[in-house]
């Protein structure tokens, strides 16, 4: 893998992504993911315009779509030579859907746990006792949060192992064909670029398809969930749901080639940037990992695993913001963690 | 002199630069035209009216104050004025009772063009300090609006009935959605917004697209008192129907049941009826009468079912359901009924969020819980979209 680069937000008007793929000299097509988008995928026409070199949008929704179909609703472009007739896949449609599922449950169950023990580390940080005691129960409180954050992910990786040893996608005809035409777009492309989206529906087709494997000689640029799935961990947040108050909650593992960070997209608009309690609290449960919060011109590469540059917003351990966070310090410094959840 | 004549009435600013002014025809007209009706500052709100009468009454609907209060008329004008102390955020519906040989008329306040719609009329709505209509139980340009039609529906319990459907902007038929059924729906729709509330969240992620199934009751007093055959219209004839005729996810935990007052009882009940068919409810100001001994009850005969119903309840909580939104105003007589039912739906494990506004028994304090309810109920795709 090339050069990981992960941006804030791409506000339209935005020329960020224009002027990295210019600074990296690249001027072929690029290879473009809107699947995040989900339906309004194929809307990609203003997205494009702004990079400065073409795209080929690689429809990862549409072809999760037609796999999935119950009927065959889709119709290939006009002139590809695509064999979507055979590429309907009743039997791992199930199974894929089964296993989302219980996901989906398995998400709902961990949540309820994590504000259970919220809830109790809040009811102990107001009780009256020295300090000392106070600070070694918060030590727990965060232990125990962090416990359920690793429980989490481990079933939720068991059951993407499983699906995997089941289903084996990468061998099926059904797959095969995608990712062939896949291979054949990305192989002369000039780099892969990342859209930002619903974080959980790109995870699942950049995984369903094997997108990084075929990508391995591209550079990355990722914004906003784009950017989350390429970490070694997802993390949902919103500190202003409608509903009142919500806990930061782990998805699932990324794809890993950006190993070592939480990514925080939007923050301006998501996280109480002046709760230091909170910020405290969210940068110790995710220790060791940096809590980076993106928001629009935030910019930061990885190469080799290792960020070699940076411009974020840091969420440190002492409950502080550091606006001025340039990922200097850390060029070396951290070691390349290795993927946790691969592509499929 | 008696001590309630000695009483230092509180009068508004404006109101007391009224009274030490000139009182003339052209400083009263002013004082209208300068000011926004009801008067609001930090504490007080001073409800005015003119005219001429033998007496103005503030009638209210807040339980807990008289409903009635008498309007001081400001001497040498035909204003008349009384001042409440409203708690921030408040918002109460009122009318003015309007005495002249010596029979009182109801009628809206003139100066406030604030006015609640219900299906017995309107009322003139008071907004305390910091209250705001929301923004989102308002048309705007940028959500795309559901579909609504009506179908008829040929129940075996109630003959031929219609109820309302709302489909959402984006529908599609290949896709599977949540079913929220809506006792009055048609009523929610009317006088608590409930199609742009429902535009409006599922455009801003807020909650996910979703069925929602409008019901309405000739006789709602009756059907929606525990009664067998309602419960059977819904969970055997309607949601069949639907599941046949819509593309829905067909388990419980994308069914809903959602109602208002006795509607709430309906929801409920139902659920109550068939344990785990129905995986969250949405019970708004719910008519939960119910006596710790006896079964008397001091709000009639309608109710009588309803507290053999809750008594029972109450006597044997179960879960059946898994998560409950429930909600009342602080100003409704049915506070205390709502207050209380937390601890016992809180003890069969069900997971239950309890919220209350400075409101009274009416559809614009559910139209304004919708949010909050409808969104912890069934949280939308805003934590996993990062655009």
């Amino acid at each position: 893998m090339k050069s990981v680069t992960l941006v804030g937000p791409q506000p339209a008007g935005s020329e960020q992504v224009a002027r990295i793929l210019a600074q990296r000299g690249i001027k072929r097509p690029v290879a473009l993911v809107t699947a995040g988008w989900q339906e309004r995928e194929s809307e990609d026409e203003a997205l494009i315009a702004s990079f400065g070199v073409p795209a080929v949008n690689l429809r990862l929704h549409a072809r999760s779509e037609e796999l999935f179909a119950d009927s065959l609703r889709y119709a290939p472009p006009e002139g590809t030579n695509h064999a979507s007739k055979l590429a309907r896949d009743p039997e791992l449609s199930t199974a894929y859907k089964a296993r989302q599922e219980r996901l989906r449950h398995m998400q709902v169950f961990y949540r309820m746990r994590l504000e259970s023990a919220d809830d109790v580390a809040q009811a102990i940080a107001v009780r009256h006792v020295d300090d000392a005691l106070l600070e070694e129960e918060q030590r727990v409180s965060i232990d125990i949060l962090k416990r359920l954050d690793g429980d989490h992910l481990a079933r939720c990786q068991r059951l993407q192992d499983e699906f995997d040893a089941r289903c084996t996608p990468e061998q099926r005809p059904s797959i095969a064909l995608h990712r062939k035409e896949l291979a054949a777009i990305l192989e002369p492309a000039g780099a892969l670029v990342i859209a930002g989206g619903h974080v959980a529906s790109l995870l699942n087709r950049m995984r369903l398809f094997g997108v990084l494997d075929l990508a391995r000689h591209l550079p990355i640029i990722a914004w906003s969930a784009g950017a989350m799935v390429l970490t070694d961990r997802i993390v949902c947040f919103h500190d202003y749901p409608p509903y009142g108050k919500d806990i930061a909650q782990v998805l699932d593992s990324g794809l890993g080639v950006a190993p070592g960070v939480v990514v925080l997209p939007d923050p301006s608009h998501r996280v109480r940037m002046d709760d230091a309690r909170g910020i405290r609290r969210f940068a110790e449960r995710m220790a060791p990992a940096l809590c980076l919060a993106m928001d629009v011109g935030a910019e930061v590469t990885f190469e080799g695993g290792r960020i070699v540059s940076g411009q974020a917003f840091l969420l440190s351990t002492r409950g502080e913001v550091d606006r001025d966070w340039r990922g200097g310090e850390l060029v070396g410094t951290r070691p390349a963690t290795p993927s946790a959840g691969g592509p499929a | 002199m008696s001590a309630a004549r000695t009483k230092v009435v509180p009068i508004a600013h404006s109101i007391a630069q009224l009274a030490a002014g000139p009182k003339s025809k052209a400083a009263v007209d002013a004082f209208f035209a300068n000011n926004q009706f009801p008067l609001v500052d930090d504490v007080d709100t001073t409800f005015v009216w003119r005219g001429d009468a033998q007496g103005v009454n503030l009638r209210h609907w807040v339980f807990g104050l008289p409903s009635s209060h008498p309007l001081t008329r400001l001497d040498g004008t035909d204003v008349w004025h009384f001042t409440l102390k409203l708690p921030p955020t408040s918002r109460v519906e009122y009318k003015f009772e309007i005495i002249r040989h010596g029979h009182g008329e109801w009628v809206g306040d003139p100066h406030n063009p604030n006015r609640a719609h219900d299906p017995f009329g309107s009322n003139s709505v008071a907004h305390g300090k910091g209250y705001q209509v929301p923004d989102w139980s308002r048309p705007i340009a940028s959500s795309p609006p559901g579909r609504m039609d009506e179908v008829w529906l040929d129940s075996q319990v109630f003959g031929r009935r219609s109820y309302g459907i709302y489909l959402p902007a984006r529908f599609r038929r290949a896709r599977r959605y949540p079913l929220l059924i809506v006792h009055d729906g048609h009523d929610y729709m009317r006088y608590a917004a409930l199609g742009y509330v429902l535009d409006n969240l599922m455009a801003r992620l807020e909650i996910p697209d979703m069925v929602v199934a409008l019901t309405s009751s000739p006789d709602r007093l009756h059907e929606y008192a525990n009664d067998e055959r309602h419960a059977r219209y819904i969970t055997d004839e309607l949601v069949p129907h639907l599941e046949r005729h819509f593309p829905l996810r067909a388990d419980p935990q994308h069914r809903c049941l959602m109602g208002a007052s006795f509607g709430a009882v309906a929801a409920l009940s139902t659920a109550w009826r068939r344990p785990g068919f129905y995986g969250k409810l949405l019970l708004q100001s719910g008519s939960f009468a119910f006596t710790d001994i006896g079964e008397g009850n001091r709000r009639g005969p309608l109710f009588d079912p309803v507290v053999q119903f809750m008594n029972q309840l109450r006597a044997e909580p179960r879960a059946m359901s898994e998560r409950v939104f429930l909600s009342c105003g602080m100003y409704e007589s049915l506070i205390y009924e709502n207050r209380s039912f937390v601890p016992v739906l809180q003890s069969t494990g069900m997971d239950l969020r309890y919220s209350e506004s400075r409101d009274g028994h009416n559809w614009e304090n559910w139209r304004d819980r919708l949010r909050e309810g409808l969104s912890w109920l069934f949280p939308g795709p805003l934590l996993m979209v990062y655009e």
